[in-house]
């Protein structure tokens, strides 16, 4: 019998090995065509082979020879973590609130947080364009930073009042009952307990500024404060002649990197994170 | 700044109270404090939502009334509902309605199927769990640009494996062909993010009660129908509210792989191209309003669909 179970379960388990393949190859498949461009050289860039001929490494090296890609690349690196920082600060403190305390408006702030998460982006793409204009914040780094707080912060939101509500809150009770007040309850033992979510929640609105493009493409003019994705719709080539695909794809590479990064390391957060604020509400 | 003087009230209040020997009076001061906490905690977050969206929208809606072009800003005056007119007669809107209608339904259906078979898959998974977890996390959070570009060259005639491989038609240059390379890149990229949403639905599915329907000879399939779906639908809900929504502002995608030619624009397309390219405010305002509407009565009728569940609400999804 215990061979039977044994011979069924090798079954089984190439089974799943074989749908594990096909969902591997299906996530990966356009990720490495783009390094795969990436390392062509400028005479096989257009030889339509998936797999390079000849490896070359000149394409990064152009576009780190330049202020267009090496310019966007600190702006959006600054520009991200900046509003990363402030959108988790601001989504803490409502998150415990939400989740702890007993106050009106609290069902307000939660609806409000859930239209802006339906909200159209690009509805506020007009106004804020002749607002930013007028207040000279147009093509600056805030004028990026205060749309994805914006829009981070219903997620910041969402993602803690979660984590938040799986906390053990005897522990705050215990002391409060020792004398802390509330401040310091949530100072002292919430926020060392909370840490793990609020660093998930911090990988997942640095995600979300990372990929924006249509505010970064609609509030940006030069490359003062253009990000990275639209300056890769800018990329022209070096010569009118030459094809920006390569330099397109070392970028693109160069920008993929953090994100990858991530999901390696974070998997479990990252799943946990995303699931959470769905579920629970 | 004035929360720091209603607090410095606060403490000056507690000292007569506190003569007064009363359990309730103490009690109701511990509720008014932790009210004032609550409103502190949210005023940044709640201060900085309001005023960057607040405002504007605002705003846009007295934009959407003038005729203002940034090309000819001694023409601007009031002119009412005269760019509704203009918006709502011209083809060109109406085309891209259609195109962001069906590419939203199209794709969000698509995903969703895909979505639940990867969500089982990743749920069921006898091996290799945490492979299949972590690499379709990388769709997911992948910059839609790059991804965008990615099969933008795949299909480029010479470049591209896929053109290569199937013929080297340019299909992006032609408006049925393109608007299908776009509504695949969009389900490539979202379909993760689906699954995901609909495996945390997965979990909450009692394995008991599906060994009991197996015992009492319930198939696979009658068993996903009869239970696992009816216990997901808040999930389920979720999912397709969040997606929908997503799939309705599409604008990466479509500004990397067409541009919006041959007639592909979707309507933040469009938006765009009046706005930053036509500097048209008038114009741009209006059609961001439209959306707006548009945008409100989706989220109306899946929140009509909710019910309770609707995430937010205390008891949402939990039960």
């Amino acid at each position: 019998m215990a061979g039977i179970g044994g011979a069924e379960t090798t079954g089984k388990k190439v089974g799943w090995g074989l749908l594990n393949a096909v969902v591997v190859i299906y996530a990966l498949f356009p990720v490495l065509w783009i390094v795969s461009l990436s390392f062509k050289s400028s005479k096989t860039l257009a030889d339509g082979n998936f797999i390079p001929r000849e490896w070359s490494l000149e394409n990064y090296k152009n576009i780190f020879s330049t202020t267009e890609f090496t310019r966007a690349l600190i702006n959006s690196i600054g520009i991200a973590l900046i509003a990363t920082a402030i959108a988790v600060v601001f989504g803490t403190m409502a998150a415990y609130a939400i989740a702890r305390l007993d106050f009106p408006g609290k069902n307000l702030l939660v609806g409000v947080s859930l239209l802006i998460a339906m909200f159209p982006q690009v509805s506020l793409v007009s106004p804020l364009f002749e607002i930013e204009r007028s207040l000279g914040l147009f093509d600056t780094w805030p004028g990026l930073i205060l749309p994805y707080i914006t829009f981070a912060l219903p997620l910041a939101i969402y993602t803690l009042s979660a984590f938040f509500r799986e906390i053990p809150w005897e522990l705050e009770k215990a002391a409060k009952m020792d004398g802390a007040t509330p401040g310091q309850a949530f100072r002292r033992v919430i926020a060392p307990l909370a840490a793990p979510g609020v660093f998930t929640t911090a990988i997942l609105v640095f995600i979300f500024c990372w990929n924006d493009f249509l505010f970064a493409i609609s509030l940006t003019s030069t490359e003062q404060s253009r990000t990275v994705p639209v300056a890769l719709s800018f990329f022209t080539g070096s010569s009118q002649f030459e094809d920006p695909a390569g330099s397109i794809a070392a970028a693109a590479v160069v920008i993929t990197i953090p994100i990858i990064l991530f999901v390696l390391f974070f998997q479990r957060r990252i799943v946990a994170g995303l699931t959470s604020g769905a579920v629970k509400g | 700044m004035s929360q720091t003087t209603t607090e410095g009230a606060a403490t000056t209040e507690t000292s007569p109270e506190t003569v007064a020997p009363k359990k309730k009076a103490a009690l109701s001061e511990g509720k008014k404090a932790e009210r004032r906490l609550g409103w502190l905690l949210c005023a940044p977050a709640a201060i900085t939502m309001i005023a960057v969206t607040g405002w504007p929208i605002l705003y846009s809606l007295l934009l959407s009334m003038q005729r203002f072009d940034l090309k000819f800003p001694d023409r601007t005056e009031w002119i009412w509902f005269d760019n509704y007119v203009t918006v709502l007669s011209s083809p060109y809107w109406w085309n891209a309605v259609w195109v962001t209608v069906l590419l939203t339904v199209v794709t969000v259906a698509v995903e969703l199927v895909l979505g639940m078979a990867l969500a089982l898959i990743m749920h069921r998974a006898l091996v290799g769990r945490g492979i299949v977890r972590t690499t379709t996390l990388i769709p997911y959070g992948i910059v839609t640009v790059v991804a965008a570009f990615s099969w933008r060259f795949a299909w480029t005639p010479g470049t591209g494996y896929l053109s290569e491989a199937l013929g080297s038609e340019p299909v992006l240059t032609e408006k049925i062909p393109a608007l299908m390379v776009v509504g695949l890149a969009e389900i490539w990229k979202t379909t993760p993010f689906m699954a995901l949403l609909l495996m945390a639905g997965l979990a909450l599915v009692p394995d008991d009660l599906l060994k009991a329907a197996a015992m009492d000879g319930a198939s696979a399939w009658q068993r996903f129908i009869k239970i696992t779906v009816p216990i997901m639908k808040p999930a389920i809900l979720v999912a397709l509210l969040f997606r929908t929504l997503d799939a309705f502002r599409i604008f990466d995608n479509l500004f990397v792989l067409t541009a919006g030619s041959q007639g592909t624009s979707s309507v933040s397309m469009l938006t765009y191209n009046n706005l930053i390219k036509g500097l048209n405010l008038g114009i741009g305002s209006t059609m961001s309003v439209l959306i707006f509407i548009m945008v409100a009565i989706i989220a109306f009728v899946f929140i009509k669909l909710f019910g309770t569940a609707a995430p937010g609400s205390d008891d949402g999804g939990k039960r």
